[in-house]
Parts: C-alpha cells; structure tokens; sequence
C-alpha cells in the first residue's frame, strides 16, 4: 500500500465521486484539488465552475482564490456570478463540495457564527458566500470536513447551508429545488451517507487504520452505519502520483 | 401574492423602483469629461452615512487604490455590501469606515485566513448585520438593474441564513411553488476597477465580470477607476468590449495598477507577500496602526503605496506570475 497523507486520502476519495462528462462548482483548496484530480484520472470531461464566473478553465496551476486568473485561465468562458448560480438553478450542475465549521446529523452546515446571540456573536465567521446557493442548487452536495465533537454537533448554532434540514422530506417541502441535498460526508475517518428516509447521516466506509467506534466517538450525535459498511480505497500509486506532481507540486494543499 | 414567511433583517437601502426611476431621470445623459482626482471623486461622490458597493470579488479586480482614498478621508457611518469582500473589507474595517454591512461574505481572506481587524470589527457590537448570500446579492443588483422592486430566486429556504436576512417567501402565482424575493438594492455609491476606459466613462473589463455589470446599473453613483485611459474612438471601434457605458459614471479616475496588491487579470497576480503583511500585522494593534500610517495616512496616493512596498520591479514580478512566466522559467522553456 502507498504511503500517504489523510488530506490525500480525502481528496483522492472525493476525486473519485466526481464523474466523467458531469460538471461541478467548486472553491479553492481540497474541493478544486479533487476536481483537478479527477480531471486528470477517471474524468477528463468534467466541466469545472467557480462562482465568480469562470467555466470550464485549464487548470495548470491551483487557483489561490475563487476569482483569481487561474479560475478563467484558457476557459471556454469568462462569466459571471449570475450566468454560473443561475447554471446551476437550472439544474445543469451535478456536484457541488463545501465545508464548514459544523455540521450537523442532515449536513445542515454552519459557516457564520459560534454562539447563541446573531446581534453579539462569541466567533464570526464569513457567512454564507456562495454555499447556501450551490448546496441549494446542485443536485448532489459533497462535504469535506475533518471530524470531531467539535465539528459534528447535535445542533449547529447557525444554519448557513441546507442539507437536508430536519431530514425526512423537510428539503422538498422547504422550497429547495426537488431531489436535491448532500450525497457523501468525506472525512479524516470515513465516508458518510445519509438515509433514503430519514436523511440521517450514515457511515459507508471507514478509512485504512480507523474503527467504526473512532467516528463515533468523535460525532456529538448518534451516527448510523449503512447496511454494508466498507472500507475507503486508500489512494492508488498514480492517483498520489498526479495529486503531488501536477495537481499541488507545491503541497498547499496536502501538506497541511 | 401570499407571503409565507419573511427574514428579520433590517434592509439598508429602499427597494422601490419608483424612487430609483426618479433618481436616474435626474442624472445627466451628456457625453463630457468626468475625468478626475481619485480623491476629488472620493470627496464628490463618497459621504457620510450613504450606502457603499465594491466591485470586483475578494482580492480581485478589487478597487483598492479608492477603499486607501475613502479610508484616508476618514469616511464613517456607511452602508457596505459585503459580496465575497476581503482585501477591500478588511481595509474599511481598518477604516471603522461603515456602521452596517449587508453579509454575503466578509472577514474572510479565502485561503490566507481570517482578518482579524474585521473580525474584531464585526463583533464590537458597533456593525448592523444582514445576512445573505453571494448569489442573493448578486440577484439583488440584477433586481435594481432591472428597475423592478425583487427577482425571485430558489436558495436559502430552511436557513438561518433566511432567518436573518431581508428576504420574503412567496407562493409562486403560476406554479404553486415556494419562491425567495430577493429585495432590489441600489447603492447610493459604487466603485469598479476596470481595464480601459475613456473620459467619459466608457469602460473595458476583460475575464469574469462577476457582478459588476449589474452592479454598475443598479448604483445611483459610480466611480470607475482604470488601470488607462483609452480614446473613445477605440470604444466606438469595438463595442462589443464595452461593460459599462458612460451615462452611468459620475467620475473616471486613471489609477495604474489600481487593484495591487490584489489580482488585475490579464495586467499582474496578487502579490501574495503583501497580503500576508498585511494579515500577520494585524495581531498586533501598535504594529498594526504604525503600518497603516505608513501605507495609506502617509501616502499621498496609490503610486507612493507601490513605491513603498517594491515598486516597478515587484509589479513586473506579479507581471510574469500573472502570465505564468515562471512556469516556463521552471520548466526551461517551451
């Protein structure tokens, strides 16, 4: 088995979920390193998209921000952020992946504050940007995330970003667009579904040199565990081969 | 129309396009010189209390020559639209420069990290907040660039992000559906960075123009700032290039490299270095305002900010990474 890093894993993991001819938005860091991945493995045809207009870019270089030159370098267009949330309103984006400082059992997300008080939060964070718009409107939310208590809450103390809200069919009835929400929760530990009914988050796989009981104990909520539960393929030699030498030469990303 | 339910967010500005239609036949059509100062513009069109806009998208094409200028006039008690806004944001939180901010995202440097100065700002208490999204925001300048009062849109149902904006849930007269309406804003004032433009206004963005073709017809005020100025026979030979036409511009500042040390496509990269001064500074406050003297109280203007911190030899630098020349330096060659 190669040696590898956790960060490596995970993007090699979420590179894998990107399919060939589909399109995805994307931000910087592990999210675009994935894409770029899949670009150069099992997807060459997926059409990549930032939401300040880029589509479609060459991706030689990593983008360091999500409107920098890199994002629209030798695209097919230079857009912008109405042609590309609008794209993906209309239901032409597959994927979209996102973080957040919590999660919660639906991969309802939080990226605006800690505390309890909107007017005197305890820790402001940027907001929503524009992931309450993709996971509304891409068919399937991918979310990269490291675990902990911390992390995976009960009840988030802000919902920025809908996953699937209070499970069930709480999404469709809300006024999201329909048979849209998260899709798989990429961790340090594992790999997360959710159930078809109740929208609970599930483990599908767990990672090379992990336990069921390490993801659990590191939840703050009851997490489920799929009917078959597997363990993650750790990266292959020419998946670290593309990711160290072409995707992130410099290790940004995966030397973190 | 029914309306389900509606955010507790107070709107910073009047979407009502009546209103707007008045404003906007009031202002001059007539094709003149609106050549200017940077500062007479920021003095002209830059006051107290209004409501500010910023073009372009977190350290990109960013406007950040005019955010020094409205800083070093001491602007307070402003209105600001924070639609994925870094640099510029924590500059005018440097500023203390606005006293409610409509949020999209803000405090945030992407990759580098958070600004701590703006963070600080933000949970002083002193900052009325909205809360949106980049996509609302953007809906919201397309509404008032439409001249119509909302556009309904299909995000942040279910959401605290909902809960705490200005938003409005409607059923949808045609399909039954639950629609988002997105109230129109028209700043008072906006300023985007362009490529090219003339004297009087007409102005080039080259790549993504991310909102900033709505934003210009949705503001009541716009000051373009350009990287040169261009004869308007070169407008009139390639219209097709135009974004911004010149009735909507109060004010053209020629302002080379006007977006450093943020990215200005297709001209120079971000300097990276720059920007990590600038967050690692703020963790110390004396450090911090010793450091805002010397970069915006003590300079005259944008060319003396450059001067300071490596001049023509750094923005030929940022050139060459702006066009990938030091990939082909690493790899020998093509």
């Amino acid at each position: 088995m190669a040696d590898f890093n956790i960060m490596e894993l995970m993007i090699c993991v979420a590179s894998r979920e990107l399919g060939n001819g589909h399109m995805a938005s994307v931000g910087t860091g592990a999210p675009c390193a994935a894409a770029m991945l899949a670009q150069r493995t099992l997807a060459p045809h997926l059409v990549i998209m930032f939401e300040s207009g880029g589509i479609d870019p060459q991706l030689t270089e990593m983008p360091i921000s999500v409107g920098d030159s890199r994002t629209f370098h030798n695209a097919v267009i230079a857009s912008g952020m109405c042609d590309v949330m609008e794209t993906c309103c209309r239901g032409f984006v597959d994927y979209t992946i996102l973080g957040g400082v919590q999660i919660d059992m639906y991969g309802n997300l939080n990226s605006t504050m800690i505390g309890y008080d909107h007017s005197k939060p305890k820790v402001r964070f940027p907001g929503s940007g524009g992931s309450n718009d993709f996971a509304s409107f891409c068919w399937k939310q991918i979310i990269m995330t490291m675990q902990d208590k911390r992390r995976f809450v009960e009840k988030l103390d802000f919902i920025t970003t809908p996953g699937w809200l209070e499970g069930g069919d709480s999404r469709a009835v809300s006024g999201l667009p329909l048979d849209t929400g998260p899709y798989r929760v990429i961790t340090n530990m594992g790999v997360m579904e959710f159930d078809p009914e109740s929208k609970r988050m599930r483990v599908l796989s767990i990672n090379p040199g992990y336990m069921f009981k390490d993801i659990q104990d590191n939840c703050d909520f009851e997490i489920l565990q799929a009917p078959r539960v597997f363990v993650t393929k750790p990266p292959t030699e020419a998946e670290l081969k593309i990711l160290r030498e072409e995707v992130d030469p410099h290790r940004y990303i995966i030397g973190r | 129309m029914v309306v389900l339910g509606e955010g507790k967010g107070r709107l910073f500005t009047d979407p009502d396009p009546d209103k707007a239609r008045c404003f906007f036949r009031n202002k001059s059509r007539t094709m003149e010189n609106k050549l200017m100062g940077l500062s007479e513009a920021i003095r002209g069109f830059v006051h107290d209390g209004e409501y500010l806009a910023i073009g372009g998208f977190g350290a990109n094409r960013t406007p950040v020559a005019a955010c020094h200028e409205i800083v070093r006039q001491g602007r307070k008690n402003m209105g600001f639209a924070g639609h994925t806004s870094t640099h510029d944001f924590q500059i005018l939180s440097a500023g203390k420069v606005f006293n409610r901010v409509d949020i999209a995202y803000v405090i945030g440097l992407e990759a580098i990290g958070l600004s701590p100065c703006a963070k600080e700002y933000i949970q002083s208490g002193k900052v009325e907040i909205c809360e949106w999204t980049n996509y609302s925001l953007s809906a919201r300048l397309k509404a008032a660039a439409m001249g119509v009062p909302y556009v309904p849109t299909r995000n942040m149902f279910g959401t605290d992000t909902f809960k705490y904006s200005g938003c409005k849930i409607a059923k949808c007269p045609f399909t039954g559906k639950k629609i988002m309406l997105q109230p129109a804003l028209y700043p008072d004032v906006s300023i985007i960075h362009v490529h090219e433009a003339d004297i009087y206004g007409n102005a080039r963005i080259k790549g993504i123009t991310i909102s900033d073709n709505d934003l210009a017809r949705a503001s009541k005020h716009l000051i373009i700032t350009t990287e040169r100025l261009i004869p308007n026979e070169e407008i009139r030979k390639a219209p097709t290039s135009t974004s911004i036409p010149f009735y909507l511009v109060d004010a053209v500042c020629e302002v080379p490299y006007g977006a450093y040390p943020g990215t200005m496509p297709y001209e120079y990269f971000s300097d990276e270095d720059h920007l990590m001064q600038w967050l690692t500074v703020q963790r110390d406050p004396n450090k911090f305002a010793k450091f805002l003297k010397r970069n915006i109280y003590d300079c005259a203007d944008h060319a003396e900010y450059i001067e300071k911190n490596g001049g023509i030899a750094r923005l030929n630098e940022l050139r060459e990474r702006e066009f990938l020349l030091h990939r082909e330096a690493e790899n020998g060659g093509l």
